[in-house]
């Protein structure tokens, strides 16, 4: 196999490891009205703060899967790196904004202990869950489906262009999907109310959902898919509905599992219906940018190779670990029942 | 203003924020993983009351220098698609690279320290911040081989055909002789920040009335080891800067000479004057007026006191000679803005050495235990919390603006690089809109350290850190 193929495929393998790790992470931060509501005073602050803790270890690590891709596009393909960085100017740009007042509102929202300070942060975590989820739908839809794209490998559309229907509907399964997957994980790893209610919305957010995926996906491959690329998203359908039985009959872990493989094929599906192009041209094919014309060269990506054979399990296996360190459920009397935030962040009393 | 203008001053204003929290990200870590050691050793509750507190601090920081990170990687693609496309074959592995071996570590890493407090064995939790440590100095050690092959590009074959530079020997990338005196520079000054931040804190607790008497003890440990910290950091920083001065002379003579303001070269056996201060005209061409000390450029550029040193015009008519001929090189003028050149030198020089001289005083004070209340030490604290962290802005600026015009020495100009798409509109956009975030992160970031400063060291209750000791429904001991 040509090595640029391969980098094509570890490429594919860190977005699909983004979405399914970010994508728990996303889902979280957008239910945080839902299931974190309540009275501040009681239970809702303890809610939010459960849900938080759930996620607390993880989201940081996931969000590295980002940077590695972007990294790794940069390195292998610097082409599809500049048309797509350079292109999705504005979508890009509200990303950043939006994934670092979330990291922020998770890092900060508990260290002043004030109503406002926290409710401010809330909503940091949800609109900096939502919109990235709903932008990185809107983006892959259009990457798979071409954007205007000239003879220099410049995108020559503007912003509203990447607004089209099919990508705005690919924004709203992205969401949903998320939604539900981090519902999934969220009855998962938690006990008490929260558990319940997550697993009876994740039922039902995740059919809605599926119904929506089911019409994009096809719309995407009818003019785009392969045989390999319809087999990965049929078998992201099943996942996905599979997942629903599974959260019905109260099996959480298959549940979870179940839609962390729905997101992996679907995205693996986009993948594959995208090769060997990259970033296709609307303009003309003969503009399209490929793993071919966009990647480096063979020794960097020999070097490239060798630095993922080595170090990528060595990732796996820590991240690993620390999902076994916290594999046991949160609840309610594990969140530090402080009065103020010095209590909160030090956690020494009510202990007792 | 145009495209090219504001893409670079939303480089430099990124860049700049994003560098504040990075070396004190990379000191501390150090400092805290020193701290947590201690307690292990001593089971000294000092120390791990420290090691709480200065933790605490540490996250509030790690989180924005973590974030600002994410738009330091887009950005490339976003403002410099030009540029990416014409060096990604080189640039982009070390950024992958650091992205697989660093940012891992460091992140898995904080989240596990964070939330392990009584669910991991003590030992593994320590070790954490020593990965941490480890995983920051790595991420440094691969960004700044990619900054030096920008200042003295090696180990790449410039291949007319595809139009780009191809690596040919990732080996020299990463030991460019440039890159192995930056990065312990860069290094020891990040070091000596972290000690800096450290000092500051504690010197405020020592200095403040307020904090009891009986955790005086405490925060004097802790300001020593700061300015230990400040002052072994500053020694390597120095040794390496100097070293780091003949390098930049023999592969980026341009920059040096700015530096010096040294506008005529100077032959072999006469030696070159060292500037205090030079004032030269406004467009840079001529000396006006200088304090000099006589030949002390030349030893500190070439190691002997008579070596020949270039000028900024000689230099300037040589590039035109050499350069002007290809699209990617070509420029009317290769000389940096001068007084921005000359000046950051000196600053980042100067203020380094204040800190010192702080950290100096405040160790003679601290060894010989001396009451600490005066108003002086207030304003000490403040100076050493802010100079250091000046010191390394100044130094980026100079490094980066000294190159100047060049985007990647010799091979492209910063005009070239540029994103040929993106609209002024566009660009000035984001630029405001990042610019009033960073500035309101600021603030409250600024404003957390005040509020945890204040509260001081978490007091210790002499429970149990070891998760057997722990009952399975524990509270978390430390969360957000």
């Amino acid at each position: 196999m040509e090595l640029s193929t391969i980098w094509f495929i570890l490429i594919a393998v860190l977005w699909i490891g983004y979405f399914v790790l970010e994508g728990f992470d996303f889902g979280v931060g957008a239910l945080f009205p839902v299931l974190g509501r309540g009275d501040e005073k009681l239970d809702g602050e303890t809610r939010k703060r459960v849900m938080l803790s759930t996620i607390g270890p993880f989201w940081d690590g996931n969000e590295v899967w980002l940077i590695t891709a972007g990294g790794a596009m940069f390195a292998a393909f610097p082409h599809w790196y500049a048309t797509l960085f350079s292109g999705f100017y504005m979508p890009l740009f509200v990303i950043l904004v939006a994934l670092i007042v979330r990291a922020l509102g998770f890092d900060y929202r508990g260290k002043v202990d004030s109503d406002v300070w926290r409710r401010r942060w809330n909503w940091c975590i949800f609109l900096g869950s939502v919109v990235p989820s709903v932008l990185w739908g809107v983006a892959f839809t259009n990457i798979v489906m071409g954007v205007p794209i000239d003879a220099d490998m410049e995108y020559t559309g503007g912003f509203f262009n990447l607004l089209n229907p099919l990508a705005l509907l690919g924004g709203i399964v992205f969401l949903g999907v998320f939604v539900t997957h981090g519902a999934m994980f969220l009855a998962l790893k938690t006990d008490g109310p929260i558990r319940h209610e997550a697993r009876a919305l994740a039922v039902r957010v995740g059919g809605v959902s599926a119904v929506l995926a089911v019409v994009w996906l096809a719309a995407i491959h009818l003019d785009t898919g392969t045989a390999l690329s319809w087999s990965a998203a049929g078998l992201a359908a099943v996942a996905l509905l599979g997942s629903l039985a599974m959260a019905r009959k109260g099996s959480e872990g298959w549940a979870f599992t179940g839609t962390f493989v729905a997101i992996a094929l679907t995205v693996a599906s986009l993948f594959l219906a995208l090769f060997p192009d990259v970033m296709p041209s609307s303009t003309d094919p003969a503009f399209n940018l490929t793993v071919t014309n966009a990647a480096s060269t063979d020794y960097t990506l020999t070097i490239m190779t060798w630095v993922a054979v080595l170090f990528v399990p060595i990732v796996l296996l820590y991240t690993s670990f620390t999902y076994w360190t916290f594999r046991k459920r949160v609840s309610g009397h594990h969140i530090p029942q402080a009065d103020t935030a010095e209590d909160l962040s030090v956690g020494s009393p009510g202990q007792s | 203003m145009e495209a090219l203008e504001l893409a670079r001053w939303q480089f430099g204003i990124t860049t700049v924020y994003h560098y504040f929290f990075v070396p004190i990200t990379i000191g501390l870590s150090l400092l805290v993983a020193i701290l947590q050691t201690a307690w292990m050793r001593t089971r000294n509750p000092e120390w791990l009351r420290l090691a709480k507190f200065f933790g605490k601090l540490f996250t509030i920081n790690f989180a924005l220098g973590l974030v600002t990170g994410i738009v330091q990687e887009f950005q490339f693609g976003m403002n410099w698609s030009d540029y990416s496309r014409f060096v990604g074959d080189i640039f982009g592995a070390p950024l992958a690279i650091e992205a697989l071996l660093a940012f891992f570590l460091e992140s898995t890493f904080l989240g596990l320290w964070i939330f392990g407090w009584g669910r991991i064995p003590e030992k593994l939790h320590a070790a954490c911040m020593w990965v941490i440590h480890i995983g920051t100095v790595l991420s440094a050690y691969f960004i700044l081989a990619a900054n030096s092959f920008m200042q003295h590009p090696v180990g790449y074959f410039n291949n007319p055909e595809t139009g780009r530079a191809e690596l040919i020997d990732f080996w020299a990338v990463l030991t460019n002789p440039v890159q192995l005196v930056t990065f312990p520079h860069v290094l020891t000054a990040a070091w000596m920040t972290g000690g800096g931040f450290m000092l500051a804190i504690a010197l405020w607790h020592v200095w403040r009335s307020r904090t009891p008497k009986s955790e005086q003890p405490m925060y004097r440990k802790a300001a020593a080891i700061g300015a230990i910290a400040v002052l072994l950091g500053g020694l390597g920083t120095i040794v390496t800067g100097d070293i780091q001065g003949k390098i930049m002379t023999e592969v980026q003579p341009m920059k040096m000479a700015a530096a010096e303001g040294l506008y005529d070269s100077v032959p072999e056996g006469e030696g070159a004057p060292f500037s205090i201060i030079t004032v030269g005209t406004l467009d840079g061409t001529e000396e006006v007026w200088a304090v000099t000390v006589p030949k002390l450029l030349s030893y500190l550029s070439t190691g002997t006191f008579d070596g020949a040193v270039e000028g900024i015009n000689d230099l300037n008519a040589e590039y035109q000679l050499t350069y002007s001929g290809e699209e990617l090189t070509a420029m009317d003028d290769y000389r940096p803005i001068i007084p921005v050149t000359y000046w950051t030198f000196r600053l980042m020089m100067g203020f380094g050495f204040a800190a010192m001289v702080i950290a100096a005083l405040a160790l003679l004070w601290l060894w010989k235990g001396k009451e600490m209340n005066h108003r002086f030490w207030y304003w000490s604290a403040i100076g050493v919390m802010f100079l250091p962290l000046i010191a390394n802005s100044w130094g980026w600026i100079f490094t980066e603006m000294g190159r100047q015009p060049w985007l990647v020495f010799g091979l492209m100009t910063t005009q070239t690089g540029v994103s040929p798409g993106t609209t002024t509109a566009e660009v000035f956009t984001t630029m405001a809109l990042f610019t009033l975030l960073y500035g309101v992160l600021a603030v409250i970031e600024v404003g957390l350290i005040i509020k945890y400063t204040r509260e001081g060291a978490p007091e210790y209750d002499g429970e149990s850190l070891d998760p057997d000791d722990r009952a399975e429904d524990q509270p978390f001991v430390f969360t957000y």
